[in-house]
């Protein structure tokens, strides 16, 4: 069955094509007013924070729609995209809003936070992540992106009595920040080079031009390589990262570690498959190494953390290794494996950032991976929930996260890499050195005192986010088949299937 | 007309840019060979825009919108760091770390 087709050469398609993007920037336009009219005390973040969970479900909807209905391109993508791959990246961007959402919904008035604008951020936040993944144009990923990081800047530093917060968001500010100076560069080059900006056409003029070695745009390339480094926080460009997750508030730092992270890888594979396919030797080899230091250092640091927010942030450096893994091997199965292991990763990272803001009261930074000893005795349920997202973030069978990894693994040895599955499954081996502690520390030790985890309590709205996220990663874990058969079915024709007449 | 020279002195103008970033300390210096960073980028679109056509000449004034908007945001930033600090050089703050 083939459904609606929509020609992009006219407003009005571009406007139908844009529906979701357009609903979400609507609702920011109310939530701004909203904000405007009631920024006070509590009560009017609350209301402002509900408004904001009503817009990410109705954007959804209509993602989803979209999706259901197959809803297609007349010809070229000229600006947007409309592909499985672009629904699908939306659909978990908007999840882990939802989650992040939920999450914040409680965490502020428990840190007498009065920032209603908070989650105003947070949307526009989430609007560029959707013209990432959206973006059949290198500016259009670009303006994403910048929509992404500038929200994203603000809300690391959303706690202005919080002089880590305001630290963390200067840093991630200044890196950003000069990233974002060599992704532009890249795409400049690269302009200069094919003489689009369009990722099809990219892909033709490299194919028909032969310029698979051509000097200025293989540096484009790299330059544009260094600039999503920097976003996903890929070794050696991760300085920032313990740092700006230590400092930022929480929820923020899960929003920041699932969904920002998301947005740039998939935006990467898109750039890299559907633009520069033919150029493949020229960043292959590139990825290949990220990938394999970055698992390796980020694994081996993390291993060395006492503190659960900074043990959490390294691990996050060392999926970024992971899902690295998935885009070098530049098919069409890798990108698949990056769609089904972002998705189990937004659900396990969120879980595990959400029971650390339940057990450390006003200082999450302070949190060892030892005051976790006894949860088992005296909160039984989410010590389960804990032990089910470090599991997953482990990789142990039974869980999404051992599917996803098994995923990537085959696409990795599909595409003959089989050093990279080898160096993939040895950081998983050494991360259980950091994972297996925390519930350890949970089942096998006693409280430190009587008082311990008195004041542990997850409520209202991130009750809900620990529940789901553990039940969906359980659900994902047995029952993978649905799950893998829509990433698949998302990233498919994901490489532009033109003809082209080679003239040289 | 003088390709070579002008896309020449963008990549001098941005690798100037890198090394401002790199061997600066004061956070709003940074700052500002980050936008000179992307003035030169904005150089280069300009410069191959008279080849290419007018597509490079419209992403400059995209680029401009998105460097003004990221002034406002850092200024914004640098100032709440100075309340707490009382300074904005980098080799100071240094809270997180590990």
């Amino acid at each position: 069955m083939i459904g609606p087709r929509i020609d992009l050469s006219e407003p009005g398609g571009i406007a139908v094509a844009l529906l979701p993007e357009l609903i979400l920037t609507g609702w920011c336009l109310v939530l701004m007013l909203a904000v405007a009219w009631r920024h006070r005390d509590e009560e009017d973040q609350r209301f402002v924070g509900h408004l904001a969970l009503i817009a990410l479900v109705t954007t959804l909807v209509a993602v989803v729609w979209f999706w259901i209905r197959d809803v297609g391109p007349v010809g070229l993508e000229v600006m947007v995209a409309l592909d499985g791959f672009r629904y699908a990246s939306a659909t978990i961007f908007l999840l882990g809003g939802i989650l992040a959402v939920m999450l914040s919904l409680g965490y502020l008035g428990r840190e007498r936070m009065v920032v209603p604008e908070y989650y105003l951020l947070l949307l526009l936040a989430t609007v560029g992540m959707m013209f990432m993944g959206g973006g059949a144009d290198l500016i259009v990923i670009f303006l994403g992106l910048e929509l992404m990081s500038v929200s994203v800047y603000v809300l690391a530093g959303i706690n202005r009595r919080s002089v880590f917060a305001a630290e963390a968001a200067l840093k991630y500010f200044l890196l950003g920040a000069f990233a974002s100076a060599f992704f532009l560069y890249g795409i400049a080059l690269i302009y200069g080079s094919t003489g689009s900006t369009n990722l099809t056409f990219i892909y033709v003029q490299v194919t028909s031009l032969g310029l698979e070695s051509n000097l200025m745009l293989s540096v484009g390339v790299g330059m544009l390589l260094v600039g999503f480094g920097f976003k996903v926080a890929a070794v050696p460009f991760h300085m920032w990262t313990p740092d700006v997750y230590d400092g930022a508030p929480t929820p923020v730092t899960a929003f920041m570690a699932a969904a920002v992270k998301a947005a740039g890888f998939v935006a990467l594979i898109r750039v890299l498959l559907q633009g520069l396919a033919p150029a493949d030797a020229v960043w292959t080899e590139a990825v290949w190494w990220l990938a394999a230091i970055t698992m390796v250092v980020g694994n081996l640091i993390a291993l060395a953390q006492r503190h659960l927010k900074r043990m959490l942030a390294y691990s996050s450096i060392g999926h970024a290794g992971y899902l690295l893994t998935a885009v070098a091997s530049g098919t069409e199965l890798g990108a698949a494996a990056l769609l089904y292991y972002v998705f189990a990763y937004t659900l396990m990272t969120v879980g595990a950032f959400a029971i650390l803001a339940a057990s450390g009261r006003g200082g999450e930074r302070e949190v060892l991976i030892d005051d976790f000893s006894g949860l088992a005795q005296r909160r039984p349920w989410l010590a389960f929930a804990m032990t089910v997202f470090m599991l997953s973030l482990l990789g142990f069978p039974g869980t999404a996260g051992f599917i996803g990894k098994w995923y990537i693994l085959s696409a990795a040895v599909d595409a003959d890499q089989a050093v990279l599955a080898v160096v993939l499954v040895g950081a998983s081996i050494v991360s259980a050195g950091y994972y297996l502690p925390v519930i350890m520390a949970m089942y096998m030790k006693p409280p430190i005192s009587e008082a311990a985890h008195e004041t542990t309590r997850v409520g209202g709205a991130a009750r809900w986010v620990v529940g789901a996220t553990a039940a969906l990663l359980l659900l994902f874990g047995v029952w993978p088949n649905r799950a893998l058969d829509v990433a698949r079915d998302g990233s498919r024709q994901l490489t532009p299937d033109v003809m082209v007449t080679v003239s040289r | 007309m003088l390709l070579g020279p002008s896309l020449g002195v963008s990549a001098i103008l941005f690798s100037l840019g890198v090394a401002g970033v790199l061997l600066r300390r004061n956070a709003i210096v940074i700052f500002m060979c980050i936008e000179l960073m992307l003035n030169a980028v904005n150089l280069s679109f300009v410069a191959l825009a008279q080849q290419l056509g007018r597509e490079g000449q419209v992403i400059v004034f995209f680029v401009m919108a998105v460097a003004a908007a990221e002034a406002a945001v850092g200024l914004a930033i640098m100032i709440a760091i100075y309340r707490h600090k009382s300074s904005v050089n980098v080799k100071e703050i240094n809270l997180l770390r590990g």
